[in-house]
């Protein structure tokens, strides 16, 4: 809990659990042990296969499944109290949405699912601690058994925790936040509105984010928001270095103080506030921490139910068409998976948990289908900056870059207000027309005002695309995926650029 | 003028509008099969509904989705004249079923709508994009909207 008084808008209260319920049956068609976005995209992948399926998800967390991407991005935008109190977002287009994939009523009572001529969907609150495999059967942590004819493991991942943090006091601890779920949203709301200062540990996607969220309402409120992380650059380990570097400055410009190449190495609690000292030795004075440095997949069952688990990437070992063992399959952030296309693979993300869940879903029903969907990804990072990636995007892979040279119609008042006047010259020359040159264009040494505002990042392996990222363009993600599919092995990728039109997203 | 340099492994390029707008020379492969197992729509080549098809959002999985179902393909292999005449019965009772539901399946706001629910059984309404949950939701809405308005 933060303690701190300030007046700030009323603290939230995070939505009702899901009751344990008593009643159970004690056999169900379809066992869905996790209810995230993975088990959400199995259930409507089940019931478009077998429309009067039986369906039972066991859920520790005890809510409705939902999607978490907003807790770190759209739901820090809201202005509106009410709706964020229920969970509500606005759209781009506008138009407000709630987290809740479905309401309540959309799911069915569990003691009611048996006698369901059309079958339903039907969710608990409950822990299974042991699957057995060969007797198609579940425990609960209550006692109870469940037995099943199919059942998916989509237990997802639980967020790591900082060593130092780890080890810290009960003090330091009660101010710490592991950023994962919808309580980890209501608390750090509940914070930002009463802390002077935020520090948020990690330069990935969630703690990048949050920075710039949170660096958005630092501008209103006076909040002190700090980001610490010991790579490069934001996003250090996905996007190349260069682009990492100028993302950071964007960071800076949201109001976020970043400290890049930076390790903690003590948090201790003095005078009502968490002082972390940095492997610079420098020093940051907060009220409250996030940590958001990465999630471990949750393999509890695999110790329990003997499942394999991946000695590299971590997570449960299936093969390429999801299963694990006979029906039993796995999806979401707790597998690791063959890619026909790309090898072993794991991923923690929102439209890797759809798809897989559907695909999983698809195969629970009889489809027998290898994973060949792409999955993607997509992240915001305040208002300059939001980016959609498939397949691998490593910044340790080699990396070419093409970015929307500026024009000669948009390009002087961007540049100005980018560079200053000391940079006018620069201006100048850019602007001049130029005639259209038919070859790859000629090495040049790096300028000042190098603009990375649009293009498209393409990651190699053995000269072979694996990865593909699109920055500041929209809508092509399907030119992607068949670029990716093909591999464009010796392609000049200059040439494969010219497939999305960057100049015009 | 396009211009490109190198930062160790990683290479960038900058290249102007006009550069770009010359035509590729690369050679992408396109798996014609491949690609209409990606994103097959509503309806499949074969003719067939596709059940799993995201724009549908929660109506075939919802607790009405056997009732949706078996109005829906009623109404997309209908011979009849007007289409769907014949549907009446697996109409009244899919608006049984929802009635039921006020949430899930909210009244009649926008009678209009009803028209285009001819569109859901159309190759038109294939804008499949597992890619975004916004637009998958944002078709889930029209087609809840379609169907309780007819």
């Amino acid at each position: 809990m933060i303690m701190c008084n300030s007046a700030g808008p009323p603290p939230l209260t995070p939505p009702e659990r899901l009751p344990v319920a008593k009643a159970i049956p004690e056999h169900v068609p379809y066992l869905l042990i996790g209810g995230g976005t993975a088990s959400f995209g199995a259930f409507r992948s089940i019931k478009a296969r077998d429309p009067t399926a039986k369906v039972l998800i066991i859920t520790e967390e005890g809510r409705l499944p939902y999607m978490r991407p907003p807790l770190s991005k759209e739901l820090w935008f809201s202005e509106d109290r009410a709706s964020l109190q229920q969970m509500k977002f606005k759209q781009w287009n506008g138009k407000e949405r709630s987290i809740f994939f479905e309401p309540e009523s959309f799911y069915m009572k569990p003691d009611q699912l048996e006698g369901q001529e059309n079958g339903g969907v039907a969710i608990v609150q409950g822990k299974v601690v042991k699957l057995d495999a060969s007797k198609k059967k579940v425990l609960l942590d209550d006692g109870k058994e469940i037995s099943f004819d199919k059942c998916l493991i989509a237990t997802g991942g639980r967020p790591k925790n900082h060593p130092v943090l780890e080890k810290a006091s009960e003090e330091v601890r009660a101010r710490t936040i592991l950023f994962r779920n919808i309580d980890d949203f209501v608390e750090l709301d509940s914070a930002v509105n009463s802390s002077e200062a935020i520090a948020i540990i990690g330069g990935g996607f969630l703690g990048s984010e949050l920075a710039c969220a949170l660096g958005k309402k630092s501008q209103e409120t006076g909040l002190k928001v700090y980001q610490i992380f010991p790579e490069k650059g934001n996003m250090g380990r996905v996007l190349p270095e260069y682009l990492c570097k100028w993302t950071t400055k964007k960071v800076q410009e949201e109001g976020v103080e970043v400290f890049a190449n930076s390790g903690v190495i003590a948090a201790h609690y003095r005078d009502n506030k968490v002082i972390l000292t940095l492997d610079n030795g420098k020093q940051v004075k907060v009220d409250c921490v996030v940590a958001a440095v990465g999630i471990e997949p949750n393999v509890d069952l695999a110790s329990t139910s003997g499942l394999e688990v991946d000695e590299i990437h971590g997570g449960f070992r299936v093969n390429a068409e999801l299963e694990a063992r006979s029906n039993i399959w796995v999806a979401g952030d707790a597998f690791c998976f063959y890619d026909i296309k790309l090898g072993r693979r794991r991923v923690e993300h929102h439209d890797h948990a759809v798809v897989s869940g559907r695909l999983a879903g698809e195969n629970m029903t009889g489809a027998s289908k290898p994973y060949w969907h792409q999955s993607m990804f997509w992240s915001d990072l305040g208002p300059h900056i939001g980016y959609e990636a498939i397949g691998i995007v490593d910044s340790s892979l080699p990396t070419v870059g093409v970015f929307a040279k500026a024009t000669s119609k948009d390009t002087p008042q961007a540049v100005v207000e980018e560079t200053g006047e000391g940079l006018r010259s620069e201006t100048e020359r850019i602007a001049l027309p130029s005639a259209p040159s038919a070859g790859k264009p000629a090495l040049c040494v790096p300028q000042e005002s190098d603009d990375f505002g649009r293009g498209v990042v393409f990651y190699r392996r053995n000269n072979i695309i694996v990865g593909i990222l699109l920055w500041n363009t929209f809508n092509k993600m399907p030119i992607a995926r068949k670029i990716l599919r093909d591999g464009a092995e010796n392609e000049d990728l200059y040439e494969v650029a010219k497939l999305f039109n960057i100049h015009e997203s | 003028m396009s211009y490109c340099r190198k930062e160790g492994k990683d290479e960038i390029i900058f290249a102007t509008k006009e550069d770009l707008a010359v035509p590729s020379t690369a050679i992408i492969k396109v798996d014609v099969e491949a690609e209409e197992q990606e994103e097959p729509g509503l309806i499949l080549p074969s003719g067939e509904i596709n059940w799993n098809c995201p724009c549908l959002g929660g109506m075939a999985s919802g607790p009405c989705g056997v009732q949706f179902r078996e109005a829906f393909s009623c109404f997309h292999y209908s011979e009849a004249e007007p289409k769907g005449s014949d549907c009446y019965e697996h109409f009244r009772k899919m608006q049984d079923c929802m009635a039921g539901y006020p949430e899930l399946y909210p009244g009649k706001e926008d009678e209009e709508e009803g028209k285009e629910f001819s569109n859901i059984g159309s190759a038109e309404v294939d804008e499949v994009q597992t890619d975004s949950t916004n637009a998958e939701d944002d078709e889930s809405h029209k087609i809840k909207d379609v169907s309780s308005a007819s």
